[in-house]
């Protein structure tokens, strides 16, 4: 099966393309890719629970595995007590776990 | 979450980010420095303007501002964590092999690079990418 990894660094307040993103990886998990979307830097802000997080949401829901940098969070004062249920904290080592496994990677 | 293997791998890491600009080039150095910390062999290809980044007449400043002089100030130098980065494979049993664009050095005037990284072309990130288990371009945006 494939696999993907989508690293996801743009606050989708700053970008509209960061929905393309989470619809493509949504889209591949519906067509029953193993996909994986990690947020760094201001990616993980839509992971606070806000009007930005609906987008995370619906790929959850689609099946996508959603992480959110741990570093990233706490620099930017982000408890995981206000993470959107769809997202859940990760250290950074998983993208370079997926890496090594050979998953098709791309840096947003 | 995958589980992190054992085995020893080889990635390849296209950077593009000049320094002091982007986030992304702090993302870009803590993933090389994970994997240099499994002892993986690396490849990482610097061009546009993050051959700047091993350029080795950075330089320290103070900060008149603040009253502070350099070493108060302590400013970071991305010459300095590429040199970290590259010691800290070297201690785990791998490498890395920090290739600088020579034109993109060229159009910038920054062949002064530190010892440890080289000169390079294009060809070697095609290279490096067909030898590597797999490729991460960060590009500027």
């Amino acid at each position: 099966m494939e696999k993907y990894l989508f690293i996801e660094s743009r606050d989708p307040f700053e970008s509209r393309d960061v929905e393309q993103s989470y619809d493509l990886a949504a889209q591949l998990a519906r067509e029953g890719k193993t996909v994986t979307l990690f947020l760094v830097q201001n990616g993980v802000l839509p992971a606070r629970k806000s009007a930005a997080s609906a987008g995370l949401e619906k790929a959850a829901q689609a099946g996508v595995q959603i992480l959110a940098d741990g570093f990233s969070l706490r620099e930017r004062g982000i408890g995981e007590g206000r993470l959107t249920a769809a997202v859940k904290p990760a250290p950074l080592d998983v993208v370079v776990d997926q890496l090594a496994e050979g998953r098709k990677a791309i840096f947003f | 979450m995958a589980t992190p293997t054992t085995e020893k791998k080889t990635l390849t890491f296209a950077l593009m980010d000049a320094p002091y600009e982007n986030e992304r080039t702090v993302t870009a150095l803590r993933l090389i420095d994970i994997a240099a910390r499994r002892g993986y062999n690396l490849t990482v290809f610097a061009y546009e303007g993050a051959v700047s980044l091993a350029f080795a007449k950075q330089a320290p400043h103070a900060n008149a501002v603040h009253g502070r002089d350099a070493a108060q100030e302590d400013h970071p130098m991305p010459r300095d964590w590429i040199a970290a980065v590259l010691a800290v494979a070297e201690k785990n049993g791998g490498k890395i092999d920090w290739i600088n664009c020579g034109l993109c050095v060229d159009e910038r005037g920054v062949g002064e690079a530190i010892p440890g990284t080289r000169r390079g072309s294009p060809a070697d990130l095609w290279k490096a990418a067909e030898a590597s288990d797999n490729t991460l371009v960060i590009g500027t945006r």
